[in-house]
């Protein structure tokens, strides 16, 4: 055990170094919660998904995943859920630094299932939340829980729509409301590519922020909209077969290596970035015009 | 049973029901037509129509090879053959990245083809040719317990199975993020369904087995708003459509199974008119 113990602190001594030019907050690791991706790698057959992808989380930050269409990302998710077979490790420490499985909420890209289904969102509910069969049993005693978890996402009138009936707005917030019961220690968000207007998402990266705010949990999110990213994230992770580049969101939107994937990156989206770092005050104000 | 016989003769004071084998398939009828009901939700929901479908046309392997084998009686081999068939495609299905459509065309396609070669083997295929339409007064006293045992087992399943696959029709991999082991539930859900499929097959016929796994669940969903209508309208218009499709086909000398599909069928089209009524 007693070189194991050395060659953590050794390890972690290196680690902090490392993250204080890496991670946004600079926060020490030894004292918060954290999640590391070490050296993941996904290959099918001879096709590689990505490769040594080494991310560093803290509890209470918001990670954004960026990159282009099939860059890995939403596989990167799955591989971190033990979804899909990859190698590498994942890494958790709870706030007292013991290594434990961490609970893990995720939040899909794509539902599968057909908007006719007669499939309410409290019955959805109540299949997640207990043994109780849905079609048999009534579940009153679990309403005022499940009011409780769609009022955290400003979606409490919606417990008795159809799934089939919700915007798409309304659904991502609905499937984040479940992936928050039992409160997870990880929040894995993979975002629609469409199908969320922009008030919907204002909303939501609102929810998430407060989340982020309030909740010891870290948040990894796939976004495909750099302003919100800008605005909310406190680390970015630009993939494409692997980490191409990360940081915070001024040092991501700056580089040269993301201007050269993304194109040109729109005015206000390195505008604010400059804000949300320098003076996080008034970033909501500024409007992209891109 | 007779005391089950009195108590209709009582209750059901009607010519049709005044013959012992009218009785039987009304009783065989009333215990297999709520499991129709209950698992046709999720059948539905799962979009796993073609599969069932594969599931009667598997039977023709069932049926050939409890013949091949001779000791054991054809239902027997036939329950074991698609219990191990639906496991074998949810098997493949997990593992292959081929689409579900193709995976099921190969295996029903092969199973049909494999059977038809073992039965007109000798050129006797006529003896099997019963199967294909069913017939409801074949029940007796002895199904009818083997029916009722599996009645109890598939509602006893259905509701430890039941929250997980409304989870699964959702998303199978955030049903898979909150611990659902969704191989198993697949699997234990698609033996269920091959068992009452190759128990009713009898009385049933392959040709339309898989209207009674569908109709049910696709005529509730157009007029259910949540889960507990869709489950209640789905075992209300299974049942219905059997009781009035049994008492039709005796009435004007059908085939039993036809009768119950086309009811069923009339159904559907009621709901479906319904639709804008009820639907929120």
């Amino acid at each position: 055990m007693a070189p194991r113990g050395l060659f953590h602190e050794r390890k972690t001594a290196l680690l902090r170094t490392f993250l204080h030019h890496r991670a946004a907050s600079g926060s020490d690791c030894t004292k918060l919660c954290c999640t590391k991706i070490e050296d993941f790698t996904v290959r099918v057959g001879r096709l590689t998904i990505f490769e040594h992808i080494n991310i560093h989380i803290h509890c209470g930050q918001l990670t954004a995943l960026i990159g282009p269409n099939g860059a890995g990302k939403s596989t990167l998710l799955k591989a971190i859920l033990g979804e899909v077979p990859h190698s590498g490790h994942l890494h958790y420490m709870d706030a007292k630094h013991k290594h434990t499985k961490p609970v893990i909420g995720y939040v899909p890209q794509y539902l599968r299932f057909d908007v006719s289904a007669p499939t309410s969102v409290f019955d959805l509910f109540q299949a997640c939340l207990t043994q109780k069969p849905v079609w048999l049993f009534p579940a009153k005693r679990l309403r005022p829980r499940v009011r409780k978890n769609l009022e955290r996402v400003h979606a409490a009138d919606l417990i008795d729509r159809r799934l089939g009936a919700l915007s798409g707005g309304e659904l991502q917030r609905v499937l984040l409301a479940l992936a928050l019961d039992p409160m997870p220690d990880l929040l894995l968000l993979d975002e629609p590519v469409s199908g969320v207007d922009q008030n919907g998402l204002e909303l939501f990266y609102e929810i998430v922020e407060d989340l982020r705010a309030k909740e010891d949990m870290a948040i990894i999110l796939i976004s495909h909209d750099l302003n919100m990213v800008a605005r909310h994230a406190d680390q970015v992770v630009l993939m494409n077969k692997g980490v191409i580049c990360s940081g915070s969101p001024d040092e991501v939107f700056h580089d040269p290596k993301t201007i050269r994937l993304f194109g040109m990156i729109p005015e206000a989206v390195a505008h604010h970035a400059d804000v949300s770092i320098d003076a996080s005050t008034g970033a909501g104000n500024v409007k992209e015009g891109a | 049973m007779e005391a089950i016989y009195s108590l209709m003769d009582a209750l059901l004071p009607f010519s049709w029901s005044s013959y012992t084998f009218m009785k039987n398939a009304f009783l065989a009828i009333l215990l297999v037509t709520p499991l129709f009901g209950l698992l046709s939700t999720m059948v539905v929901s799962n979009r796993m129509a073609f599969f069932s479908d594969s599931l009667g046309h598997g039977a023709f392997t069932g049926i050939a090879i409890g013949v091949l084998l001779g000791s054991v009686s054809p239902l027997l081999s036939l329950v074991l053959f698609s219990v191990a068939f639906a496991v074998f495609i949810t098997y493949i299905q997990n593992k292959s990245t081929a689409s579900t459509d193709t995976i099921i065309g190969v295996f029903s396609a092969t199973a049909i083809a494999l059977g038809l070669m073992i039965m007109s083997h000798g050129g006797g295929f006529n003896k099997f040719s019963s199967y294909l339409i069913g017939d409801i007064l074949s029940i007796v006293p002895g199904d009818l317990g083997a029916l009722a045992a599996i009645a109890v087992l598939v509602i006893f399943a259905w509701a430890w199975l039941f929250n997980r696959l409304l989870v699964m029709s959702i998303n199978p991999v955030f049903a898979r993020s909150r611990g659902i082991r969704t191989f198993w539930v697949e699997s234990i859900f698609a033996s269920i369904l091959a068992v009452v499929v190759s128990i009713s097959i009898q009385w049933v016929g392959i040709l339309i087995i898989n209207a009674l796994l569908v109709l049910p669940g696709a005529s509730a969903r157009n007029i259910a708003n949540n889960v507990k209508q869709y489950t209640l309208f789905s075992v209300l218009i299974a049942v219905i459509s059997g009781v009035t499709g049994l008492i039709l086909a005796y009435y004007f000398s059908l085939a039993a199974g036809a009768t119950i599909v086309v009811v069923s069928a009339v159904i559907f089209f009621i709901t479906l008119g319904l639709k804008p009524y009820f639907a929120r």
